[in-house]
């Protein structure tokens, strides 16, 4: 039996399997289908993780993660699992082989995945020109024209990092104005080949047996469609949280979570079920910064010490 | 131990040729890629002598990625005796990968 199961291999789980282990749990596991580091990996530049002066990719900056936390004991499985349920005290957890282990205290860090635009030939297209993942696939773009969806730090963000591969970078937002930072739209707005195309739309990805040809805007003040001639959408139009392991058989969640699946935790980060807490990205109001699912992930290897004791 | 084996236009067909073959186009800049690292180098020794295990870098063979119109990384085909079978995009779960090579074995 498990003390601590710990389901995600991202800043929070890493940072929980950290703290759980230092502070003297012994048999602690991190479920992570391959290499931890989570989604920030994607991610093309960090500059505000504190004490970090150098710009790093997330790639960079979770490198040396894993290998801390396994110096304490940490211990890693590439097993999934599927499902969480809990028989009195005792957690189970269902793995994707179909074999069940049992656990006395589990956090659940599973983060969350790109919401798509839900647009005519998103699907269709994934993987034949419409990517969310940048640093992934912009070298597939070289010299060639791109589109980005979205209007957040991670749209421009992206968008930004494109410039320097591609030839031309449109930016589509529908509102007036971006979300992003102050300083991301700074540079945003020095990049000399990122066209913004704001109060804008996006109708409708089209392509050939080859991928993506073009995307379809609308303008929110003439109603007027254009086709934007590019070989690549990426979309960054937020994320949805990966709840899916707390789906019980009746189809309810194991502990709370509110309208959007996102699970409702105390400042301790405790969910509704005793012993089960939730970090980073997937629980209520997240921040979704590395810094913040870090500091949740050691409120939560804290608290499974307390809950164990 | 069984290993993966490294893909370039000289040996794709002689390996791939035959039999059942993942083959996972790769980049080393790509997170979702070298978070299934392992699990390719797992699988490699799991499917030791029963089927191909194969990883191709694309920013060595971009013939043999455009070849396949690979546009997203990572990129995996399913192969049996020299045609792509499924393509799978994006990372997924030892099981997955390990459930998908049985089904063909």
């Amino acid at each position: 039996m498990l003390d601590f199961a710990i389901i995600g291999g991202g800043p929070a789980g890493l940072t929980a399997g950290l703290y759980a282990t230092r502070g003297g749990l012994n048999n602690v596991v991190m479920f992570e289908k391959g290499m931890p580091g989570g989604q920030i990996t994607q991610s093309s530049e960090i500059e505000n993780y504190p004490g970090q002066l150098d710009v790093v990719t997330g790639m960079e900056l979770m490198e040396k993660w894993p290998e801390q936390c396994k110096r304490f004991g940490l211990k890693h499985t590439m097993n999934e699992v599927e499902k969480i349920t809990k028989n009195g005290d005792i957690f189970n957890l269902i793995l994707g082989t179909g074999e069940t282990i049992e656990a006395k205290s589990v956090l659940i860090a599973t983060g969350s995945v790109p919401k798509p635009a839900n647009i005519n030939g998103e699907q269709k297209f994934f993987g034949k020109g419409v990517s969310t993942c940048a640093t992934c696939d912009g070298f597939f773009y070289r010299g060639k024209d791109v589109a980005v969806i979205g209007g957040g730090d991670t749209a421009v963000e992206e968008a930004i990092f494109l410039a320097n591969i591609c030839k031309t970078v449109y930016i589509v937002h529908r509102r007036d104005e971006f979300r992003a930072s102050p300083h991301e739209v700074e540079k945003l707005n020095k990049t000399k080949n990122i066209i913004q195309i704001l109060n804008h739309t996006s109708e409708e990805i089209v392509g050939d047996d080859s991928g993506v040809t073009g995307l379809v805007v609308k303008s929110k003040i003439t109603n007027e469609i254009k086709t934007l001639d590019v070989h690549g959408v990426f979309v960054f139009v937020g994320r949805n949280v990966l709840n899916q392991t707390l789906v019980q058989n009746d189809g309810s969640f194991l502990c709370d979570v509110n309208s959007s699946g996102e699970v409702i935790v105390d400042l301790n980060m405790k969910t509704s079920v005793p012993g089960l807490f939730a970090a980073g990205d997937i629980r209520i109001n997240a921040p979704k910064q590395v810094v913040c699912a870090a500091g949740d992930g050691a409120t939560a290897g804290i608290g499974a010490i307390a809950y164990l004791q | 131990m069984g290993k993966y084996i490294e893909l370039s236009s000289e040996n794709f067909e002689a390996t791939v040729n035959e039999g059942v073959s993942l083959v996972d186009f790769w980049a080393p800049w790509c997170g979702p890629c070298r978070m299934i690292a392992p699990v390719i180098e797992e699988l490699a020794n799991d499917f030791d002598g029963k089927a191909n295990i194969c990883k191709v870098n694309t920013d060595e063979q971009q013939e043999l990625a455009s070849k396949f119109g690979v546009r997203s990384i990572p990129t995996i085909l399913l192969m049996k005796d020299g045609k792509v079978v499924e393509t799978m995009i994006g990372a997924a779960s030892k099981q997955a990968f390990a459930d998908k090579l049985n089904s063909l074995l």
